[in-house]
């Protein structure tokens, strides 16, 4: 019974405490004494400090301390870092300014650090900031990437001149060039990937505490990754040895990458927690997550493809400026990068690919991985490309997509990636049944008899999954390995505590992550408790991001393969038997062939009881961990389609159906797994019909700070999907799983804009496609044709 | 937001007095702006004055061809009011899709019309249906009363205590809502009554105005066609980066078309 609990849509343990508003986030945290803090930012995009005066404000009543950029820099506290080393083409390492946790002369975007106050009470600390008397002298500011590099923009960093952070290129540029010389056709698209806001529904918060009897510091945070924060804190910033330093990251309430990277907030309450003797806490309005949250996306690309008589791809080449904001943030310089050029050949059998990415600093809220991190960018390109080179070859889309699929596995890109295994004609076919492709002729003609302007439009996404073997990903940068980590501990009497240094914040770990625990040892999943999210308790672990927690279970699994081979042992002594010959069935130990059994709990029970075996030959207890470094990235593939229809009067635009098919390999909760493609197509539709952070390019001032101006999807913007399956196990790892949390984010916006640029029939059309904005592509359209 | 003194009067007198005896009194209905406005640190008052004490000014009577409505009236009661939905059902039909449910049922009529929001549904109402606004000195006819941006004929100390609207042959309201805040972006109403017809704009300009090309045009004839090829000048309409003056001009045309279509 147990056994089969894995690929069941067993209801969600954490659920119970979430929905009766028991689940305990950072800002549920109060410690004895605290006080609480606010941050001055910067009001001005680009701004020299002269002189900032406190005097009055420590006047205000209940204000225990202001702290400024001088008075970290007197403690000798490090800057935030970028994690991850890009090398220009030239050779030469990136060119990374300092970002110090606030700012010492020098303000680069609105919102930025300038002070901390530290009151009694949250309204006295924002009250007293106000009476903090900052002398700015204003400087010109450039907030649009495009222009970051021209000759005469503002400066941003002295490092990096021409604000230029790397001009970085992968592929084969020869190659490429020698494609484009021979193509019988050539097709060009200008694309940019609007800059999105990430708004998890839980602000960002911190509580710092110091605790003077031992000297260690705990850092109560919304972390998708508390061990790299205390990594990152301790060694780079230099706050307290790494042992002295405790961070717990308890319920978080979604994350989307925002909450991978450290943040000033983190640091500097930790750090003044001991400068005045009190917990320090803060919790964001949400007015500072718009503001100075890692924003997502921001590229201007152009993309150029080369193709023969025959409709085959030969070639591809992809120019892009990233926009990296103020500062790098922690994994900033990877995701236009190594998390995006790598995934240029998308589904599809290219010889030539050659990419061409400058990252740029702007006057904007420093910009990072956001669901998908690079490959949403990657997936954009190749899918709104594949499908103009089919309208202006005048193929049918699918047939082109085919004629062009990877068809043989292991396959070898031009671009790093390995392929393992996949099937996307399977996906294809899968998709194109639900979505009943066929009758859509009849649907457009039905549309169109209503004064509706109908449009389909597809995305065969591939993208890569499991962060990955610690050798590649340091061979290009990576500061760290993304391995991970796991202790399985079987208690006396039967159930068991895994300790995962993976983290959840919304996944769903507590569940599938026991399912998987269940199901391997036979016991009810009632008797499995995954803990997770305190450097105390965890032994270590590189946390939760890029769909990697296939990394995570396999080290749950080899956890489980050792204690497993030694409960054998001591069944096997229990049961006086040889230990070739006990199995583990159902929950229990058994002689093969005979009905001498143990329940899996009597087992544990005799661990450690330590009775009935040498306990020279077997230590007692049960409790095994493993460290798991993946061979491979895993490649979650499918199809996405999409159909829309636009009122051509207002330009609204109502997304009519949504077909997901994707392989996600095995699959060990489809409830949750569908749910995942819900979330990730939700943000997806998103970015391509709703959300666009837009910053002033005169004033530098962020236009979209609230959700007055800031368009979140809603309920009746969306429509109901309907989902699929295919499943090619992968192949790197023993549960055969790949990864589903950001596919839907990856594959839905080329879907939505290759049907809306279908249903307007033209070809350039950058994403939101705000009503506003289709209306008047549609009298643009119009007036040509006058 | 900033400190302020909090009064809860029981009467539109001791109200007054309150108001006259603070220096920058605000008074607070439903709070659906004003409140957002405190948190956001845009407003300084020393005193709310909470008028949600107040007996008798919420209420609905229909009565004489006419639909009055107590200023504390929240907009849930007046959307779900079965005498409203009979007797005009386009104001049912506005006030069920001002904000969300929540605001819906905090918010209250008094408190929108006074605030006169550009982007706000019930100014259009008024406007269009002829509406009269009784307040504690006087009676103002809606084409007086909303002057200008968040702006009234309302004096310092000035309470409105009910709205009455005349029972419209038929009428209809179409919202185009901003996709962000789903505040009207453009709203038409569009109303048929025995002093002529009216077609009163909010959300596309500074404050709500009449299209009076389109009220000749539909005095002829009450006919979507009669309206749809009236262009909207776009010169005094607001330009964002949800859209441009022109477009909102354009809307205006789509939404009273469909307005006229939709009247009953």
């Amino acid at each position: 019974m147990t056994a089969s609990i894995v690929g069941t849509a067993v209801k969600r343990k954490e659920d119970h405490r979430f929905i009766t508003g028991q689940g305990r986030y950072t800002d549920d945290i109060n410690r004895p004494g605290q006080a609480h803090a606010y941050f001055l930012r910067s009001p001005f995009a680009h701004a020299r400090i002269k002189g900032i005066n406190t005097t009055q404000a420590l006047a205000q009543k209940g204000v225990v301390a202001v702290l400024t950029g001088k008075d970290l820099a007197a403690d000798k506290l490090g800057g935030l870092i970028c994690g991850w080393m890009i090398h220009s083409k030239d050779g030469t390492p990136m060119k990374n300014g300092a970002h110090p946790a606030l700012a010492v002369d020098t303000v680069r975007y609105v919102g930025d650090h300038v002070a901390i106050v530290i009151a009694e009470t949250h309204a006295q600390a924002k009250d007293a900031s106000e009476k903090i008397d900052i002398d700015y002298e204003e400087l010109p500011s450039v907030t649009n990437p495009a222009v970051a590099q021209a000759a005469g923009a503002p400066q941003i960093h002295n490092e990096a001149p021409n604000n230029t952070v790397y001009q970085w290129e992968l592929g084969n540029k020869a190659e490429t060039e020698a494609a484009f010389a021979k193509a019988v056709h050539k097709v060009s698209l200008d694309l940019t990937n609007n800059r999105l806001i990430p708004n998890a529904m839980e602000p960002r918060a911190a509580v710092g505490e110091y605790d003077d009897g031992t000297g260690g510091y705990t850092l109560y945070t919304t972390s998708q990754n508390p061990h790299v924060a205390r990594l990152i804190i301790s060694a780079f910033i230099g706050l307290a040895p790494e042992h002295k330093l405790r961070v717990v990251a308890p319920d978080v309430g979604g994350g989307f990458g925002s909450k991978i990277f450290v943040y000033a907030e983190e640091v500097v309450c930790t750090w003044a927690s001991k400068k005045v003797r009190r917990p320090v806490k803060w919790t964001a309005e949400r007015s500072e997550s718009f503001l100075s949250d890692a924003h997502g996306r921001d590229h201007v690309t152009h993309a150029d493809l080369a193709l023969d008589a025959g409709g085959r791809i030969t070639g591809f080449r992809v120019r892009t400026i990233a926009n990296l904001g103020a500062y790098m943030s922690t994994f900033s310089s990877s995701v236009p990068t190594y998390l995006y050029g790598t995934l240029l050949s998308g589904q599809y059998d290219i010889p030539a690919i050659y990419c061409e990415v400058d990252a740029v600093y702007t006057n904007t809220a420093p910009v990072d991985a956001y669901r998908g991190a690079g490959r949403p960018e990657a997936t954009y390109v190749v899918e709104r490309i594949i499908e103009e080179a089919a309208r202006q070859l005048k193929m049918d889309s699918v047939e082109f997509r085919r004629k062009n699929f990877v068809t043989k596995f292991p396959h070898q890109t031009p671009v790093i990636m390995n392929y393992d295994i996949g099937d996307y004609g399977a996906s294809l076919d899968a998709a194109l049944k639900i979505a009943d492709y066929k009758n859509f002729p009849a649907r457009k003609a039905e549309a169109k008899a209503r004064g509706r302007l109908r449009g389909i439009g597809f995305s065969t996404y591939i993208e890569a999954c499991g962060l990955a073997p610690s050798a590649a990903v340091g061979s290009l940068g990576a500061g760290v390995g993304l391995w991970e980590s796991a202790e399985v501990r079987v208690t006396p009497t039967g159930s068991v505590e895994v300790f995962t240094g993976a983290h959840s914040h919304g996944q769903g770990h507590e569940t599938t992550f026991a399912q998987v625990v269940a199901g391997r040892l036979g016991i009810p999943i009632e008797n499995v408790e995954i803990i997770h999210g305190d450097t105390n308790s965890v032994q270590f672990g590189m946390g939760t991001y890029g769909s990697r927690t296939s990394v995570g279970m396999t080290a749950i699994s080899k956890a489980l393969d050792k204690v497993e081979a030694k409960a054998k042992k001591i069944a096997a002594h229990l049961l006086e038997a040889s230990v070739a010959d006990i199995v583990l069935e159902n929950g229990e130990f058994k002689v093969a062939g005979t009905d001498r059994k143990l329940a899996f709990h009597e087992v544990a029970l005799n661990a450690y009881v330590a009775h009935k075996f040498p306990t020279s030959e077997i230590e007692p207890g049960l409790k095994e961990g493993a460290f798991h470094d993946p061979t491979n990235f895993t490649f979650p593939a499918g199809c996405h389609i999409c159909e829309v229809e636009i009122d051509p009067e207002t330009g609204v635009t109502r997304i009519m159906k949504f077909t997901a098919v994707d392989d996600f390999g095995n699959i060990i909760n489809p409830m949750i797994v569908d749910g995942q493609v819900h979330g990730g197509v939700a943000q997806g539709i998103g970015q391509a019909l709703l959300e666009q952070a837009v910053y002033d390019h005169e004033s530098g001032q962020l236009m979209t700070g609230s959700y007055m101006d800031y368009t979140m999807p809603r309920a009746d913007d969306l429509p109901s999907y309907d989902l699929g399956v295919t499943n090619t196990p992968c192949p790197s790892n023993p549960l055969g799983v790949k990864g589903c949390g950001e596919a839907g984010a990856i594959a839905s916006p080329a879907a939505v804009m290759n049907a809306v640029t279908d249903a307007l029939g033209i070809k350039e059309f950058n994403m939101p496609a705000t009503p506003s904005r289709v209306w008047a592509a549609i009298n643009r359209t119009r007036q040509a044709a006058e | 937001m900033y400190q302020f003194q909090y009064f809860r009067p029981k009467s539109l007198d001791e109200a007054r007095k309150l108001y006259e005896n603070n220096g920058d009194a605000k008074f607070l209905a439903g709070g659906q702006t004003l409140i957002p406005t405190l948190k956001q640190r845009l407003a300084q008052p020393t005193a709310l004055i909470d008028l949600g004490g107040i007996g008798g000014l919420a209420g609905i009577k229909v009565a004489g061809g006419a639909v009055t409505i107590g200023a504390a009236t929240k907009h849930f009661d007046v959307a779900s009011s079965p005498e409203v939905r009979k007797a005009i059902p386009a104001l049912a039909q506005l006030a069920g899709h001002i904000g969300d449910p929540a605001v819906r049922h905090m918010g209250t009529i008094g408190g929108s019309v006074a605030n006169n929001d550009p982007a706000a549904d019930y100014p259009s109402a008024l406007l269009a249906l002829g509406a009269t606004v009784k307040t504690t000195s006087r009676t103002i006819k809606a084409d007086d009363f909303f002057t200008g941006m968040f702006e009234t004929a309302l004096e310092e100390g000035e309470i409105i205590t009910e709205i009455s609207f005349p029972v419209p042959e038929k009428s209809a309201y179409m919202k185009f809502p901003n996709p962000a805040s789903r505040y009207a972006m453009v709203g038409v109403f569009v109303a048929k009554t025995a002093a002529g017809v009216r077609v009163a704009v909010t959300g596309a300009a500074s404050s709500v105005f009449r299209e009076t090309a389109m009220e000749a045009a539909l005095t002829k004839s009450f006919t979507p066609d009669a309206v749809a090829n009236i262009k909207v000048s776009p010169s005094n309409l607001n330009s964002d980066l949800h859209g441009t003056a022109e477009y909102r001009a354009h809307l205006v045309t789509v939404m009273a078309k469909r307005a006229v279509a939709a009247a009953r």
